[in-house]
């Protein structure tokens, strides 16, 4: 079966789903619509010539202070014919929300949670949007720009005794 | 001195027992099981047969915190696990002593985030810190043994109250 | 704790209360779609196997569902070990983050390395020397040798064969004495760099290295003939826990987790990277996707890493160690006393730090356990704008709640053993 170039198959049957297309250092990377990620995907995974059958990574990420805000990257690899392809949506700042790609590849399961976990970014359709790598009751959402790295300052001899005073140390 | 001298101070007694009870403390303290991250790699190459660790009496690694006398926190506790840290520490019969091992435990190490404690010591009383990243198998076995040493000089007066 | 409790799933008030306030800290509708109907009645038991425990390689909690002793539904709740590495090389220049990324795998450390550098070499498009690249070539697959030393010990140890725990452990030490040899570190090494590697190999290294790889064989045999052909080990492995190669594909399975279904991937054969397309060795396969063929999996593993380590020896060139491009690598302190433009560079890379132009980059490698990824994006300036690691364990955690449903306790213990979990790497 001959391999397929992703960019034209996609320019061509889905016509204004894709927004741009980047390449850089040899890797292809596709601008979708939001609202149709989970057309898009089933597309790259069932047609004949493309495809992709293993999604290796979901990537959330912030350019905080441009809008739009965030991204999320969808990185696909056919095994079939070895070769990756990159998924990219961008999502608003304020209410970002886009559907979940779990019917179509389960491993999205656990890097959706983490996305929405770390950033915020709302997954509809996930079976089990909880937060995953923080506590349950955490507010915030870490991987943010403005969320704070929260680090204490390192102790001198010249602030030693502030930050001792309010160190929470343990007692019996 | 008479033997009435003896009987009548009995601060001979007093000092052969404390001794006694620290030798057996020390030569026989069961570490609790409780390896979080890559400290423990190095927890239990210090167990396995090139730095033995039962050569101290330390052999038996006790998951259940009830049997378990001495609390080696090796690795990073994070915020989520601060709370079964505490849990576990609560949960040891006395006489109980905890080791920090490695700068994470210690004093949050690389990590001087939200995610971290920013050392043990704010969530439970430690007694040695051992430094390192990870500690070798050496400097963790220098903290046990000064470990000994702090228990050896312990008295009566304080743990009998 | 229980906010909401539903008074009309319960028979009669207090049945619903006990098994789920314990365990459960979210509310009662959560739990619905995650566990079986039985459970809510009280039917079957939820039990938790906490984060400490001496099976779970580290802090896991699994929430399981028990009918007896069968577990009809299996929750895996990770994040204890949540270190905020990402957000934290956001506030580190480039090399700096480096030595943060050792920490995350802590059994492949050389591993973490290799990923990150590659993928700033991607971005930065810089050039690395051959024998930069041999000598990563075979430290890696010593990082290998000792991640599968560590797995075979622990897995052997929770099923009861507690010599092998010993014997790998003694091997482990030769080998960390190579890794203090060249980087003077026994675990975390941030001996990669980008363009390079931080120091030239010792003189003593090669020698040892090469005693090491001659007697390894005949200790790999010696555990293979404690445990390959033993009945007990083959009754408690064979037949449990099997993933389908389809199940693998959908839930994002690589590594020998993947392979021991039967399908044929492996990174360094499909997308080579540092100098791998120039070495010789075999991918070995499973069959059946049982716990076994997943052990035969690594345990052949280790006979390619000493086939490979071989061939590497043998290619080691003589050059340098690191990139020449000295906006990114720094001059050595002999040029400081001569060039001018060297203590510049010197200046510029110890106070800021060198710059990588803008773009995004995703690089694979092979670890122990599986793919794992790099995402790498910048913004051109001195310190990374976003780096996200896929981490093989944090994937194959998500698949747990497939392969442990219907199998016993004790089997979810040697399931969790042979997907070979870090929990620092699950949860970085």
């Amino acid at each position: 079966m001959n391999a397929f170039n992703p960019v034209d198959m996609a320019r061509g049957s889905l016509g204004d789903a894709v927004q741009d297309v980047v390449e850089f250092r040899g890797e292809t990377t596709i601008v979708v619509d939001p609202a149709r990620i989970v057309d898009v995907c089933l597309f790259f995974r069932d047609t004949e010539g493309l495809e992709y059958n293993f999604l290796e990574d979901v990537a959330a990420v912030d350019y905080y202070p441009q809008e739009p805000r965030f991204a999320v990257c969808y990185q696909l690899y056919s095994m079939i014919y070895n070769r990756t392809l990159r998924l990219k949506v961008y999502l608003p700042g304020d209410n970002p929300r886009l559907p979940s790609i779990t019917p179509v590849w389960n491993a999205a399961n656990f890097q959706e949670r983490e996305a929405y976990d770390m950033m915020g970014i709302v997954f509809e359709g996930h079976p089990n949007l909880r937060r995953i790598l923080m506590p349950e009751d955490w507010e915030g959402h870490p991987q943010r720009k403005d969320y704070p790295l929260g680090y204490e300052p390192v102790q001198f001899s010249f602030n030693y005794e502030d930050i001792n005073r309010l160190k929470p140390y343990a007692k019996e | 001195m008479g033997i009435a001298g003896k009987l009548g101070n009995l601060g001979v007694v007093t000092t052969t027992l404390e001794t006694a009870v620290n030798w057996g403390r020390t030569n026989a303290m069961w570490p609790m099981l409780f390896g979080l991250a890559c400290c423990a790699i190095e927890m239990m190459s210090t167990q396995a047969s090139n730095y033995d660790l039962s050569r101290f009496g330390m052999e038996l690694m006790r998951p259940s915190p009830r049997q378990s006398d001495l609390m080696i926190v090796a690795g990073r506790v994070t915020r989520k696990m601060a709370p079964v840290l505490r849990q576990l520490y609560d949960q040891m019969p006395h006489p109980k002593w905890v080791l920090a091992m490695g700068d994470c435990a210690s004093c949050s190490g690389v990590f001087n985030n939200y995610a971290v404690v920013q050392g043990v010591d704010e969530v439970v009383p430690v007694d040695v810190y051992v430094a390192g990243c990870p500690p070798r198998p050496e400097q963790l076995i220098h903290g046990i043994m000064t470990l000994h040493e702090k228990v050896k000089g312990e008295r009566i007066a304080d743990w009998a109250s | 704790m229980v906010d909401t409790v539903d008074r009309d799933l319960a028979g009669e008030e207090g049945v619903i209360d006990s098994p789920v306030e314990e365990t459960w800290q979210g509310t009662v509708d959560e739990l619905k779609g995650l566990v079986s109907e039985r459970a809510l009645t009280g039917e079957t038991m939820l039990l938790n196997m906490g984060p400490q425990h001496p099976s779970t390689h580290g802090v896991l909690r699994v929430l399981l569902e028990l009918d007896g002793e069968t577990v009809v539904s299996c929750i895996p709740d990770v994040g204890y070990l949540h270190t905020g590495i990402e957000k934290n090389m956001e506030a580190k220049t480039w090399e700096q983050a480096l030595v943060m990324t050792d920490r995350m795998d802590y059994l492949n450390p050389m591993g973490n390395n290799l990923a990150y550098c590659l993928a700033i070499e991607k971005l930065a498009e810089l050039d690395v020397p051959e024998r930069a690249q041999v000598v990563r070539v075979i430290l890696a697959e010593l990082t290998r040798i000792n991640s599968h030393l560590v797995w075979l010990g622990t897995h052997a140890l929770d099923l009861g064969a507690m010599s092998v725990f010993l014997y790998c452990f003694r091997e482990r030490e030769r080998i960390l004495d190579m890794f203090e040899m060249v980087s003077g570190q026994r675990m975390m090494g941030s001996y990669f760099r980008p363009g390079g590697l931080w120091r030239d190999i010792t003189d003593d290294f090669i020698p040892t290295l090469q005693g090491f790889i001659d007697d390894f064989p005949s200790k790999l045999h010696d555990y293979e003939a404690l445990l390959v052909e033993n009945p007990l080990w083959i009754d408690r492995t064979q037949g449990i826990g099997v993933l389908t190669p389809e199940d693998a594909l959908a839930w994002g399975a690589t590594g020998p987790t993947l392979r021991g279904s039967g399908i044929n991937w492996d990174i360094r054969k499909a997308m080579p990277y540092s100098g791998y397309e120039n070495y010789e060795f075999d991918v070995p396969l499973g069959e059946h996707g049982d716990v076994y063929d997943r052990f035969m999996c690594r345990m052949q593993e280790m006979h390619q890493s000493v086939r490979i380590i071989q061939q590497g020896i043998k290619r080691l060139p003589k050059g340098p160690f690191r990139s020449n491009n000295r906006k990114f690598v720094p001059p050595p302190r002999a040029e400081l006393g001569r060039s001018m433009e060297a203590v510049i560079h010197h200046f510029k890379l110890w106070t800021e730090g060198f710059k990588v132009p803008k773009g995004e980059v995703y690089i694979r490698v092979e670890s122990p356990r599986g793919e794992l990824g790099c995402y790498l994006s910048s913004d051109g300036g001195n310190r990374p704008h976003r780096v996200h690691f896929r981490t093989p364990s944090f994937v194959h955690l998500g698949a747990l709640g497939k392969l442990g449903s219907n199998a016993m306790i004790a089997d979810l213990v040697a399931i969790i053993g042979s997907i070979d979990i870090v929990l620092g790497d699950c949860d970085r």
